[in-house]
């Protein structure tokens, strides 16, 4: 006896669309808390300003606006997305689901959704899944999200990553194709490197803790081993990035833009590099103005350099997503049609 | 078989311009990679991992910030050769 299935399909990027958040911190703001200066944040990370969400502008406020611009330039409404699957590490509840909270918000609280915990990863993991779950016929359409608020899981007073981390948000929906244009994912973890980046305590300190709080025990602000971080994000994620080349069956000057996870200016330059990305890919530097927004960061990239260069409308793309676990996903996809 | 001292040095110096642009004459023994030649701790992982290429030796990352000195990572893969 045998079972009915769909037969294997391909999907697409159907459009992007992103968030920032209203108020952009320049280094000015950050560095005097950190015994810094501007010259130094710039020269170890690119960065030369960041946006912070305000209290009005919360993950799911964030997400949903990115959400709305994405189907709007996908010519579709939320009442054609059956799945949603929101990447963040900055949702401030253990359940229910971020992405629950998003799908009620947008007017379909039928469709299947879910959150994914993968950090900086999150988005490329989003993108592998909602592919292949088109491809089988599950879902129709997709919308994936990566989303943070980082700064309420940042310490402004530590000098390793007060300057690194902010806000936003980014989405994709993700829908059938005629031709293959998201490639095959290459994933993977090193836990072995857990400890590389962290956010601790665990709440249930607290509890365990009763009569101590935040000041006694800290906040679970994000801590990271800069060093540990930049030599596995460099040299394994480059190695990453040339297998989901080969999974694509294409070359590097194939390419018409280089999308990291905007992590830090020197890992992106250092990652290409290695990879020997040539001139004539656009390398997506959305970090120097935006910060570190980990999940959010793939999508808010995709969506400036669309912007900025709309000839790459159509064109291929490298995504690699890597962070705290340590977990990466890379693929690559054809960026989505001009709207 | 141990690297002598005089090629891991002079090794060293080419890895140092190659990746943080400091003229290989400037780099010797006594010098601090921070404070005298402005390498900083990201461009030093740079040095390392070229480091582990040229000479074949592991230099793991808790390793990494006991590297003060061109000599102490001279030393270092040194005695990791051996």
């Amino acid at each position: 006896m045998s079972i009915k299935v769909a037969p294997v399909g391909n999907s697409r990027i159907l459009s992007v669309g992103s968030y920032r958040p209203k108020r952009l911190v320049p280094n000015s703001e950050i560095v005097d808390r950190i015994d810094s200066t501007d010259e130094w944040i710039q020269q170890r990370t690119g960065i030369e300003s960041r946006r912070f969400a305000g209290d009005d502008e919360t993950v799911i406020s964030m997400a949903k606006a990115a959400c709305e611009i994405a189907l709007k330039r996908a010519k579709l409404t939320i009442a054609d997305i059956d799945t949603v699957i929101l990447s963040t590490i900055s949702y401030p509840f253990q359940a229910p689901s971020a992405a629950t909270e998003l799908i009620n918000e947008l007017g379909n609280p039928k469709a299947a959704a879910f959150d994914i915990s993968a950090a900086c990863a999150g988005f490329c993991y989003g993108v592998g899944m909602g592919s292949d779950l088109v491809r089988s016929g599950t879902s129709k359409n997709v919308l994936v999200i990566g989303v943070e608020k980082l700064s309420d899981y940042t310490d402004p007073d530590d000098r390793a990553t007060a300057f690194i981390f902010a806000d936003g948000a980014g989405a994709v929906v993700i829908g059938q194709s005629d031709e293959p244009r998201i490639a095959q994912t290459i994933w993977g973890s090193d836990a072995d490197s857990r400890d590389a980046i962290t956010l601790t305590p665990s709440f249930l300190d607290y509890k365990k803790n009763p009569t101590k709080g935040v000041a006694d025990l800290g906040w679970p602000n994000i801590s990271q081993q800069g060093q540990t971080v930049f030599r596995w994000a460099v040299y394994q994620m480059s190695k990453a990035g040339i297998k989901a080349l080969e999974a694509a069956g294409i070359t590097v000057d194939e390419l018409g833009a280089f999308i990291p996870h905007q992590a830090n200016i020197r890992i992106i330059e250092t990652m290409a590099k290695e990879m020997k990305i040539p001139d004539s890919v656009l390398i997506a530097d959305d970090i120097r103005t935006n910060g570190n927004t980990s999940a959010a960061s793939i999508p808010l990239a995709m969506d400036r350099i669309l912007e900025e260069h709309p000839e790459l409308h159509g064109k291929l793309a490298l995504l690699i997503g890597y962070g705290a676990g340590l977990v990466y996903a890379a693929q690559v996809v054809e960026l989505p049609p001009r709207p | 078989m141990a690297l002598a001292q005089a090629d891991v040095l002079a090794g060293l110096k080419e890895i140092v311009e190659e990746v943080a642009g400091i003229p290989a004459a400037t780099v010797e023994m006594d010098k601090n990679f921070t404070d005298d030649l402005d390498v900083d701790s990201l461009s030093m992982v740079e040095v390392v991992v070229a480091a582990e290429e040229r000479f074949g030796v592991k230099i793991p990352d808790d390793s990494v910030t006991d590297l003060v000195t061109v000599g102490d990572a001279v030393n270092f893969i040194v005695n990791a050769s051996k």
